[in-house]
């Protein structure tokens, strides 16, 4: 598959990816339980079929069956061990499970926002990014909610899932035992490009971590306004905008600046600084004639320096 | 019992006498027809032609899967082709198929009844059944429908498509299911022969009677939710869509709670066969009747009680999922408690390794595994990282194909002598039966190891670290389809070619087999008197 989300997810045995988090050994504990159960009953029901088929087949039209129809002492037996069974298993997974529910109170907080087909990663400080990015050995919460559908967030070397949910708040939390980049999958089922909805965990050292954090707090170093520009159109708005004069689910931003726009109500404006960064925060106040009031505000996701960048580049779409 | 057992076949090229086949002919009185036995035969033909098209579904499906990136199909299509193939299976065939066409058929029968205790009623279901069906059809051909065959709001109330068009031919399907389940437990409480008590009923019964009440008991609820998002779709009314005020989860909550319970619509009578099957194969009296009996009521409560455990990690709270993860291991108790006497019902027989005993020992060798695989989803903490993934295909195959399609093919091949009065070429049905065994297992076992190796369900495009797997997976799916096309000419061509079928070609004891093959419209000449149990072979022997 090409695509710059798809890390890969690395195996540990045969059957599971290999524990990349705290809780994991936890939860593959269950796992294991359920699988030398399985592997037990299993060999042992197939066995004593393929012992019977052999040693009852039929010889001849006459043969006498047995009439034994019933043993209480073995029906009993046959209920209560596995009902014994059933409650341990439940209690391994129940333990398990409730510590993987219950974030540690110190626990670094990131907001997720899922849409169709893309993860956001929202950082205390505002930084919005594609991955996310955390220390290793830190406790890691994720407050997660979606802008359209179900999503749901796995990572399978984590063993964390949680659907996210439109109007609601879901939460994950994890703590990365190992340096690295880890695979992120949504696995709720949401429309066209559900498969391609791919992210990726990049495991840092705290230091590292706190340097790529600070790095995003104001405009990145050597590269023009235009140019940083440039990469966010490309990331945040090419999907509905183009910049060759052809209108897509938005209006073209060629020549866009400086323009008399006419609007859905009728009205006039002037294309200015003013009105770019109004419709990129606010974008349904004022839609342009012809076009569906259909994007999703961006408030909150952009920084004052990266909408500069942004309005920089659009004012060079000449 | 009053009858002789003939064992041999009677000499001929065809079948003798006046048989509700022959009785009355053109189409037109088939389609007028208030005989359980013809309704049951327009239901088999029905419900196969659906297990066609989502068969077919299937494998388009797995051919798209065969590598990375675009092979047949684009990613809609490909959306659009799982989902219709779940919910064909699911709709039109899993959940009609063994109600309608084959208890249908011998339910009556084996109670000693002219027919069921509404004729018409039952007519009436089938002619729903097919209006269903028409209403789903449109709505794939007008729309497309690309939701999965869950419907999970808010995608399903806001994609664009038939879902209105889908959901109300789901919701038309339902009352067909409602009306059968009715019809089959007034039957079974009005209509048993004289001193046929309840513990005299065949265990196909007891399994049909169980999935009657939650047929009768939880469709309603389906078409209550399925009419919620009818009117969200139509009418803005939120109930479902956050945007309008609703919550997407409320509706998982009322989709399995009819869609859990429907899962033992699905496996119950299909574990009825089983043990009626199983029986008369090994000619050995069935191992604990009663066990068996209450397994399949106990099932039929306990369904009612696990729905959430579809949720663990859909946002509900932790308590409800501990609460569900508790009830559910319950489940695997009568589960368990089948699969020990139908073990112990081999020892001491006299196996006999015919089609139906093939199909039915596969079925005891898959449902294993489906059921074993059942307890890592049930442990919440396993969950957890199994939810949607493949390990959850694997294991409902398992279940529902490994389970419910095996016993159903045990069941048609058990009764097709009976319905049709021919038997198929046995040899033919042994190959068949092995190859959509082999098939099966090499379609789905694997599923198990990429599932719990990460790989999600509902996935057009993947990452290159599955591609062997799946590449195996699609191969498997071929040989499972020419198993079908080998079973599927069997069939057919026997039904004009096969030798003619005695009344009792496997020396089964219950009242089915005491009717010629095919039966007379009215099933038997005189009404039959029961004074033995439906597995007691020795009356058979002492008979001859």
């Amino acid at each position: 598959m090409n695509d710059k989300n798809a890390v890969g997810v690395d195996l540990g045995t045969f059957w599971l990816p290999r524990q990349s988090s705290t809780i994991a050994a936890e939860m593959d504990l269950g796992w294991d339980v359920a699988y030398w159960l399985s592997v037990f009953f299993f060999v042992g029901i197939v066995a004593a079929m393929a012992y019977f088929m052999w040693r009852y087949r039929r010889r001849s039209e006459n043969d006498i069956t047995s009439t034994v129809d019933h043993s209480l002492p073995i029906e009993i037996t046959w209920t209560v061990i596995p009902s014994i069974m059933c409650v341990g298993l439940f209690l391994v997974g129940f333990k398990g499970y409730i510590n993987a529910s219950i974030a540690p109170a110190e626990s670094y907080e990131v907001q997720v926002r899922a849409q169709k087909w893309s993860w956001k990663f929202i950082y205390p400080n505002g930084t919005v990014a594609d991955e996310l990015r955390v220390p290793l050995g830190k406790p890691v919460r994720l407050i997660m909610s979606s802008t359209d559908v179900l999503h749901s967030f796995y990572v399978p070397e984590f063993r964390i899932k949680a659907d996210v949910v439109p109007g609601n708040y879901t939460t994950v939390w994890f703590e990365a035992t190992e340096l690295g980049e880890k695979q992120i999958f949504c696995t709720e089922y949401c429309g066209d490009d559900h498969s391609f909805m791919l992210a990726s965990v990049i495991v840092l050292e705290p230091a590292k971590f706190q340097e790529w954090l600070q790095s995003t707090e104001g405009p990145p170093a050597g590269v023009s306004p235009v140019e940083h520009g440039q990469k966010l159109f490309a990331r945040n708005c090419a999907s509905c905008h183009t910049v060759d004069g052809t209108a897509r689910v938005g209006p073209t931003l060629l020549k866009v600046f400086g323009k008399d726009e006419k609007l859905a109500d009728g009205s006039t404006v002037k294309v200015d600084e003013n009105y770019l960064r109004e419709s990129i925060l606010n974008p349904n106040a004022k839609v342009v004639f012809g076009f569906q009031p259909v994007m999703s505000p961006f408030k909150g996701l952009l920084k004052d320096h990266e909408l500069d960048a942004l309005i920089a580049y659009i004012k060079e779409l000449k | 019992m009053a009858e002789s057992l003939p064992i041999s076949a009677p000499h001929g090229a065809t079948p003798s006498g006046t048989n509700y086949l022959n009785a009355e002919k053109g189409i037109l009185s088939w389609l007028t027809t208030v005989d359980h036995k013809r309704i049951g035969v327009m239901y088999l033909v029905s419900t196969l032609i659906a297990f066609g098209a989502g068969g077919f579904f299937a494998l388009l499906v797995r051919l798209e899967l065969i590598a990375v990136g675009q092979q047949i199909m684009t990613n809609k299509q490909y959306n659009q082709a799982f989902t219709l193939h779940g919910a064909i299976m699911v709709f039109l065939f899993i959940i009609p198929s063994i109600p309608g066409a084959l208890a249908n058929f011998v339910l009556p029968i084996m109670v000693g009844a002219k027919d069921v205790a509404f004729p018409r009623l039952n007519l009436m279901s089938l002619y729903i059944y097919w209006l269903g069906a028409i209403i789903c059809l449109g709505a794939i051909v007008g729309g497309g429908i690309d939701t999965g065959w869950t419907f999970y709001t808010p995608y399903s109330s806001t994609v664009d498509g038939g879902v209105v068009a889908m959901t109300m031919g789901v919701f038309v399907l339902g009352f067909s299911s409602i009306l059968t389940g009715l019809n089959f437990i007034v039957t079974l409480h009005k209509l048993r022969a004289p001193g046929q008590d309840w513990f005299r009923l065949p265990l196909f019964l007891w399994a049909t009677y169980a999935t009657s009440i939650i047929q009768v008991l939880a469709t309603p609820v389906l078409a209550i939710t399925m009419l919620l998002l009818a009117a969200e779709r139509l009418f803005g009314l939120g109930i479902f869509d956050p945007a309008l005020g609703g919550d997407p989860v409320l509706f998982q909550h009322f989709f399995w709670f009819y869609s859990h319970p429907a899962v033992y619509i699905m496996i119950l009578p299909g574990m009825g066969i089983i043990s009626d099957v199983l029986s008369v194969h090994a000619r050995r009296k069935i191992f604990g009747y009663r066990a068996i009996a209450y397994s399949s009521v106990a099932l039929a409560l306990l369904s009612f009680l696990v729905w959430g455990h579809h949720m663990f990690v859909a946002g509900q709270s932790e308590l409800a999922s501990t609460i569900f993860s508790f009830l559910t291991f319950f489940v695997a108790i009568p589960s368990g408690v089948k699969v020990f006497n139908w073990l112990s019902t081999m020892w001491g027989g006299s196996i006999s390794y015919t089609t139906p005993m093939l199909f039915t020992l596969s079925f005891l060798f898959l449902f294993t595994i489906g059921g074993l695989t059942g307890v890592f989803l049930g442990m919440l903490s396993v969950d957890v990282h199994l939810h949607d993934t493949y390990f959850v295909i694997a294991h409902f195959h398992y279940v529902m194909m490994g389970g419910t399609v095996m016993a159903f093919l045990a069941g048609l091949h058990h009764w097709y002598p009976k319905m049709f009065g021919r038997m198929y070429n046995e040899t033919l049905g042994r190959i068949s039966c092995l190859l959509v065994f082999i098939g099966f297992n090499a379609t789905f076992f694997i599923q198990f190891i990429m599932g719990s190796r990460g790989m999600p369900r509902r996935y057009y495009n993947y990452l290159d670290q599955y591609q062997s797997m799946h590449a195996f997976s699609t191969v498997g799916s071929w040989i499972l389809g020419l198993g079908f096309l080998v079973m599927l000419y069997n069939l057919l061509t026997s039904l004009t070619k096969g030798a003619v079928a005695p009344a009792n070609p496997w020396g089964g004891v219950s009242l089915e087999w005491h009717t010629p093959s095919p039966p007379p419209t009215e099933n038997f000449h005189d009404t039959p008197t029961v004074n033995n149990g439906p597995y007691d072979y020795d009356t058979l022997r002492s008979a001859k």
